[in-house]
């Protein structure tokens, strides 16, 4: 087995475990490389099926292709997509682009907030009605107590220290300090009622590992992640008022693959064309003790 | 399903990836040695070097390298460094991640964390303070993990002004203690972080010492080989149907622990000990597959379908079988924050097993940190590694550690928490389980009533019996239960029909929601049913789903009364043949028929008083 192999059964063996623990188990998906990726590998897991729902949360800035490739993807993967927003800041037009915010508050507003709430079922969702094509309002207020994201723990600093399972009280807190060991393949599937837990079967994958998948794979990726001429593309999805792209020639997954190995952004941040990260320290952990992923 | 066909992989980085972890003693100079590494192979962000230089010098201090590692994790962590921190580097041989376990006894469970996802350790000692508690502590982790490459580093040599007698000294006693535990060092380096010798570049200061430096033992460490020499073990994660997308294949899914296997290959899944063979590898977009190894979690559909249960491991028939059983003797490490007691059920997670465990006996404490024994504590105190004695609620096949190392080993959650982690040393045979014991004791207090069987047979007409229904469906099982007490009850038999929700919410009340039937339920159910035979019923209930154990379970704790089973359905028990077995869709009426006639024949109900 090579190391793509290897990484690639961590994460089948993680996914896998956490759908036969959690009743009620939902996958973050933002669009971008790292959790189409997480996608794949649960089609991997389960054989060629999906057989959890996809959360996406909605913020209204994001770059418009995004959604177009979201909804396609949706469709044809025959995926249960479950969208959510936080509707109040956007109709009061809190948030950033607006000028009443800052990126960080914006972030905490239409992200952080707006996942909360979609969770735990506060606040009502949308998902997709395959039978027409259309996100419908979801009748279903169940509570998600097992969340997967697409965390690792080269992206940046607070991800370095997070677990496989790692538990969120009540509050949706982190306790950094406290974690719970794991060893053997053994994590932590058991938890108190109110509290849920976030699984991160990518955590040891780096961002060349990721692009070394999709081209193996032939994972369809979204084309913001390449130059189209103008010598600049995405290496980090987000919200368009707050994300940039870098300067690069790279027009398909080889050449991305081929510019990483070059070690061009090796002391560059990966999300360094996220404009809300500088303004947390660089390190994102007070967003992300919040519930940010 | 279409078929997409992989792209083969762009011209690799033919490097490979390494996990090595940093050990040691608190202040025996871990963060010196990794700041000292990551500065000697290029690995620092650029800048960082001169930065921290600078900042040295506007404070009129030294320059550390320890402060590099600082002022990394400070970006990294935010000055919060009692979790295990990964920096990468890489050599001309492969690409290292590097973990820096805390070295402070609170953060164990950090170290322990960090250490198992190692295949290869370096342990500092401080050559001026010598061996101490954590240096003696992590090596008997470094133990119980399985991980066998340890490189002993003897660090602040300069600080002992080089001196070779010092480092044998450190060198012999650590080899000796590290004996005791079956570990043979690869090495043993004298350095000193500070100074640089025998980090990177061999140091002048030790022309007593021709071995290698850090970094040569860092890529002469071999890459743990995937465990294909052994027998064929995979723990049964789940088995999964998506018949609903018209998929319908039946797949039992999981990650091969060791060894190998190949489609056709005649499998036993254990502890049920159903048998089958494998008709397909299953991998979703790959190339077909008829053979799989240790490491690869593919998934297998069988030729027949069997009714096997997550946490079934599955074996070869031609290769040697695990050890089943309820019982067994383990090394185990305890991280909880209240110790381990008697008499408190925790959870076992052995492989994909899950069950509930109970601590039966303490064998010997040891204290990790000196090797030295306690004799006659009764509790498994919080950084205690302890030899005991764990019963399971049911069966679990497991192997012993020192045979096939990775389907030996288990972890007990406490409280929702991994509270242990312990390795098997050896089983135990059954005879003298909790349950039979509990019996003895319990048949030994049991009163007597002056009405005796004989009486209550000549008053009631019948014998008392315990009758159990058991299937896949709860709703055919509680309609034929239903009926036959019916049909006794009409006949003027004494029987009564136990409807396992009246247990759910009465019996059960002290305990947290049960969903669905487990050991406890099954332990209540057979004392209930032990003083309903006693009052010279016939008692009847039904439990769906349950298997060959709680039957076997319900059998000892109803004595000395006895048991029928009635199994409604297909016969999923193997190794237990129940007394009447019943079409699924026969009637209630029917089968309440059919029940009745056992019980003449059982002669509980005597012909002459039909």
């Amino acid at each position: 087995m090579n190391h793509l192999d290897k990484l690639e059964a961590q994460s089948v063996h993680i996914l896998r475990e956490a759908y036969r623990e959690f009743k009620s188990l939902v996958m973050l998906w933002s669009i971008g490389k790292d959790s189409t990726v997480l996608l794949w590998l649960a089609r991997k897991a389960f054989f060629g099926h999906m057989p959890f729902p996809l959360m996406h949360v909605d913020t209204h800035y994001k770059l418009p292709a995004m959604i177009t490739y979201r909804d396609r993807l949706a469709l044809e993967f025959k995926l249960d997509l479950i969208v959510g927003e936080n509707t109040a800041a956007l109709a009061a037009k809190e948030t950033f682009p607006d000028g009443k915010l800052s990126r960080i508050d914006c972030c905490r507003k239409l992200k952080s907030e707006a996942l909360k709430h979609t969770l735990s079922g506060e606040w009502p969702r949308l998902r997709i009605d395959h039978a027409t094509g259309t996100l419908v309002p979801d009748p279903s207020r169940e509570a998600f107590t097992g969340v997967i994201v697409g965390a690792r723990a080269d992206e940046e600093g607070s991800r370095s220290k997070e677990r496989y399972f790692s538990p969120r009280d009540k509050q949706n807190d982190w306790d950094v300090g406290d974690q719970p060991p794991e060893l053997w393949n053994q994590y932590k599937t058991d938890f108190a009622p109110g509290t849920h837990v976030r699984v991160h079967p990518l955590l040891d994958w780096t961002e060349l590992n990721i692009w070394e998948y999709i081209h193996r794979e032939n994972i369809p990726i979204i084309d913001l992640y390449f130059n189209h001429g103008d010598g600049k593309r995405y290496r980090s999805l987000g919200c368009y008022p707050c994300t940039g792209p870098v300067e690069s020639e790279a027009r398909t997954v080889a050449e991305i693959i081929a510019e990483l190995r070059t070690g061009k952004f090796a002391n560059i941040a990966e999300r360094s064309g996220r404009a809300q990260d500088k303004e947390d320290g660089g390190g994102l952990e007070t967003l992300r003790r919040e519930g940010y992923m | 399903m279409p078929a997409i066909i992989p792209n083969p992989e762009p011209s690799a980085d033919s490097r490979s990836q390494m996990s090595i972890v940093i050990v040691g003693h608190v202040d025996h100079g871990k963060s010196t040695i990794i700041g000292r590494l990551l500065a000697e192979t290029g690995s620092l962000p650029s800048g960082k070097l001169e930065q921290v230089r600078e900042m040295c010098r506007r404070n009129a201090r030294p320059f550390e390298y320890a402060f590099l590692l600082d002022a990394l994790k400070d970006e990294q962590a935010q000055g919060i460094t009692i979790d295990t921190a990964r920096c990468f580097f890489k050599t001309e041989k492969r690409h290292y991640i590097l973990i820096d376990a805390p070295g402070h006894i609170e953060f164990l469970k950090n170290m322990i964390t960090g250490a198992a996802r190692a295949e290869a350790v370096l342990l500092t000692i401080d050559a001026h303070e010598g061996i101490q508690e954590n240096t003696r502590r992590h090596g008997y982790m470094v133990s119980m993990l399985g991980i066998r490459q340890i490189s002993v580093l003897v660090n602040k040599m300069d600080l002992v002004d080089y001196d070779q007698a010092v480092f044998e000294r450190i060198k012999a006693e650590y080899t000796a203690f590290l004996k005791n535990l079956q570990i043979e060092p690869v090495s043993f380096i004298p350095i000193s972080g500070m100074e640089g010798t025998n980090m990177v570049a061999r140091g002048a200061a030790t022309p007593w010492y021709s071995g290698p430096t850090v970094l040569e033992q860092i890529d002469a460490f071999a890459p743990k080989a995937a465990p294909v020499n052994f027998p064929f073990r995979l723990p049964v994660q789940d088995i999964y149907k998506f018949t609903e997308q018209n998929d319908d294949r039946r797949i039992v899914g999981g990650t091969i622990e060791t060894g190998t296997i190949r489609a056709g290959d005649n499998v036993t899944f254990y502890p049920s000990r159903k048998k089958s063979r494998v008709k397909t590898i299953e991998y979703f977009n790959g190339p077909e597959k008829t053979t799989a190894a240790a490491g690869e979690a593919p998934g297998f559909t069988l030729h027949t379908q069997i009714y096997i249960k997550p946490g079934e491991l599955m074996v070869r028939d031609d290769e040697t079988p695990p050890h089943i059983g309820s019982r067994f003797r383990v090394n185990l490490f305890w991280m909880g924050h209240a110790p381990m007691i008697r008499g408190k059920t925790y959870k076992l997670k052995l492989g994909a097993a899950r069950v509930p465990v109970k601590l039966a006996e303490v064998l010997n404490v040891l204290d990790a940190s000196e090797l030295s024994s306690v004799q006659n504590k009764q509790q498994v105190d919080r950084h205690d590694v302890a030899e005991c004695v764990l019963e399971a609620a049911k069966p679990v096949a497991f192997d012993v550690a020192g045979e096939i190392e990775r389907t030996g080993r288990l972890v007990i959650v406490d409280n929702h928490e991994i509270a242990g982690a312990g390795i098997i040393l050896a089983p135990i045979s059954d005879e003298d389980s909790t349950l039979k014991e509990h019996i003895r004791q319990r048949e030994a207090m049991w009163r007597p009533s002056a009405i005796t069987r004989e009486l209550r047979i000549n008053a009631y007409r019948h014998g008392a019996k315990f009758i159990v229904l058991t299937g896949e469906s709860a709703a055919a099982g509680e309609r034929v239960a239903a009926a036959l007490e019916n049909l006794l009850f009409r006949g003027n038999f004494k029987a009564y029909y136990l409807g396992i929700s009246n247990v759910t919410s009465g019996l059960d009340a002290d305990r947290a929601a049960v969903t669905e039937i487990d050991s406890e339920q099954i332990r209540r159910i057979g004392e209930l049913a032990r003083i309903m035979t006693d009052a010279g019923l016939i008692f009847i209930t039904s439990l769906p789903g349950i298997d060959e154990h709680d039957l076997r379970t319900l059998e000892l704790l109803n004595q000395p009364h006895e048991i029928l089973v009635v199994n409604l359905g297909e016969n999923r028990f193997t190794g237990y043949t129940p007394h009447l077995s019943l079409a699924a869709d026969a009637t209630p009426e029917a089968a309440a028929a059919g029940a009745l006639q056992l019980l003449k024949q059982k002669e509980v109900i005597l012909e002459y008083y039909l």
